[in-house]
């Protein structure tokens, strides 16, 4: 079994009287693709939130490679190797593209060690991999949804992160465009290494891409395990029960059925 | 190349050697004017627009390059000159030591004020400036060690002994205190250009554009805003210390007068916020504008000066420069 790169240990988060995380803990491995699934209001993007400092818990901790890292502020956490994307992109709007990419460079782990030149070297090599090469000196006002996700997640692997935490990257695009991402994301991990969580909706695709899956459901881990074992999880089924057809699908799709 | 020598190199740059020219053609005007008095007014027209020059190039770092709207910005301005005059007049200092205290003092202040306001952000931030600096000047008004609302005047004896090339006293002083103005800007130049070309500067802008999204890119935002606070206060401060000293006098309702704040955004609005030579161009153009209307309508001055500012904003919120390196991205190289 691969070691442990983030720990989450009994992670509640209160926000007045609402409670959206009750007590999370969870483990991701190394290398792995982590897809983070739950209906509305489950409380995954409050996780991402609290694993990368921008929320404190209220109680519990959270492990990076074993350090205790509950309650930095975000940028520390990022410069020790996590980066994210998020669900409605923030891109520099008025920067170009490589520059936005060269930027995140700087302000990786080891960034401060780049020079210029080999700074926007690495950008351009990022860019290639997420299929912006030819886009590098446009404003990034100018991109369309689809090319703005890429450049989400092209920031994000700049900064040479252990740990991605993508935010439904893929929300809002078209089939093609989820087809195409989801090749960047496999050739991200096959290339890179990088160990992965995804908060998703778009199921085929996270049930198709995760190694193993977390289901969180108003604040609460309902199930964990690989997407086949989840997707027949009845736990699971009545929590997505607003759509019990698509819980059937699930199944279907990952070959239980016919 | 380290990156340090890669920011060095930029200065050959088109953009940044139009600074130097301009740098350089101040600095002659002043020499020439040392041995032609014809040359008197050209230097005086030029010194006013230096002093909206160093206020445009400060707020540049913060409003510019960071996002943050510093609308009470003259309060470093009169801070700069008010601690140089303190220093002149009550301790008998050299106006070369009391230029640098002025500066520490401008960063200093911003530093204590930073601490207060840059948690606010948009609106509430500038409202917050403005309220400071209403505050400092009603304290300088009531403040008595420091002059009150009667400010402070230089005596003249305090310059009787200053020489430069050939002049002594109160000519000399005024020489002098242009050549010191020139050299200020060449600083708060300088200042603008490196950290534009550096990974600092990179990291302002991040925050300009998304702060939520560089903070977790792995820029320190808060160190960073606070850090640009303090560079941007230091052209003011610096110009501010020399204004006073040129003039032989500073009173509360000039130094801490919104009014320089405004023309200063104006400048760099009008130039291309975040933009090295938007932010000559908008400075100069505006008080060249400004000169030439004062003298032209001096009653309506203000009238076409109000529309003027509509239609920048209406029609060109980017200034002349962001507009053209929006519109011309493979220019952005040139046009910094």
């Amino acid at each position: 079994m691969a070691s442990t790169i983030l720990r989450v240990e009994d992670v509640v988060k209160r926000f007045g009287g609402i409670t959206a995380l009750k007590g999370v803990t969870m483990e991701v491995y190394e290398g792995e693709i982590l897809g983070l699934i739950g209906p509305n209001g489950a409380g995954k993007t409050t996780l991402f939130n609290v694993i990368t400092g921008v929320y404190k818990p209220d109680r519990g901790k959270v492990y990076f490679k074993g350090k205790d890292i509950t309650g930095l502020p975000p940028h520390k956490i990022a410069r020790l190797g996590v980066a994210r994307t998020f669900q409605i992109v923030k891109p520099f709007k008025g920067l170009t593209v490589l520059e936005n990419v060269t930027a995140a460079v700087f302000y990786g782990p080891r960034g401060d060690e780049y020079s210029f030149k080999a700074a926007e070297e690495k950008a351009m090599e990022v860019l290639r991999l997420v299929g912006l090469e030819d886009h590098a000196d446009t404003l990034a006002t100018r991109l369309n949804v689809a090319m703005k996700k890429r450049l989400e997640l092209a920031r994000a692997l700049a900064q040479d992160p252990e740990l991605l935490l993508l935010d439904e990257a893929l929300a809002g695009l078209n089939p093609r465009e989820v087809s195409a991402m989801l090749e960047i994301i496999r050739k991200v991990r096959e290339e890179r290494r990088v160990t992965m969580i995804m908060v998703e909706h778009v199921m085929h695709a996270v049930m198709n891409v995760s190694d193993r899956i977390v289901v969180l459901h108003l604040g609460e881990k309902i199930a964990e395990g690989s997407p086949e074992a989840v997707a027949r999880d009845p736990r699971v089924v009545e929590a997505y029960l607003g759509d019990p057809e698509l819980a059937l699908r699930f199944v279907r799709r990952l070959g239980g059925g016919a | 190349m380290g990156r340090l020598a890669e920011t060095l190199a930029t200065v050959k740059n088109p953009s940044a050697l139009a600074g130097l020219g301009l740098a350089a053609l101040f600095y002659l005007v002043g020499l020439l004017a040392v041995r032609d008095p014809g040359y008197a007014y050209y230097r005086e027209t030029i010194a006013t627009a230096l002093v909206l020059l160093n206020m445009a190039l400060g707020l540049n770092i913060i409003l510019g390059m960071t996002g943050y709207v510093s609308f009470g910005h003259v309060v470093f301005f009169g801070i700069g000159g008010y601690v140089a005059m303190a220093l002149l007049e009550y301790r008998g200092w050299n106006i070369y030591v009391a230029m640098l205290v002025a500066a520490a003092a401008g960063a200093a202040l911003a530093l204590v004020l930073g601490t207060i306001v840059l948690r606010l952000r948009g609106a509430y931030f500038a409202i917050a400036t403005i309220g400071l600096n209403e505050a400092i000047r009603v304290f300088f008004e009531n403040y008595q060690p420091l002059g009150g609302a009667n400010g402070i005047e230089l005596s003249v004896s305090r310059v009787a002994n200053l020489r430069f090339m050939g002049y002594q006293g109160l000519a000399a002083k005024l020489h002098l205190s242009y050549m010191l103005l020139a050299t200020v800007t060449l600083v708060a130049m300088a200042m603008n250009w490196f950290i534009l070309k550096s990974r600092f500067g990179l990291g302002l802008l991040a925050i300009r554009e998304d702060e939520d999204a560089a903070e977790s890119m792995g820029v320190d935002t808060w160190r960073y805003k606070t850090l640009a606070y303090m560079l941007s206060a230091i052209p003011p401060a610096l110009a501010g210390a020399v204004f006073a000293w040129k003039n032989g006098s500073i009173y509360p309702h000039t130094a801490f007068s919104l009014t320089l704040s405004i023309e200063g955004i104006i400048a760099v609005m009008l130039g291309g916020a975040g933009t090295f030579l938007g932010t000559l161009l908008g400075a100069l153009t505006y008080s060249g504008v400004k000169t030439y209307l004062l003298t032209s309508f001096p009653h309506l001055h203000l009238v076409l000066f109000g529309i003027a500012i509509m239609a920048i904003v209406e029609f060109l919120p980017e200034g002349v420069v962001g507009w053209i390196r929006i519109r011309y991205t493979h220019l952005r190289r040139i046009l910094e």
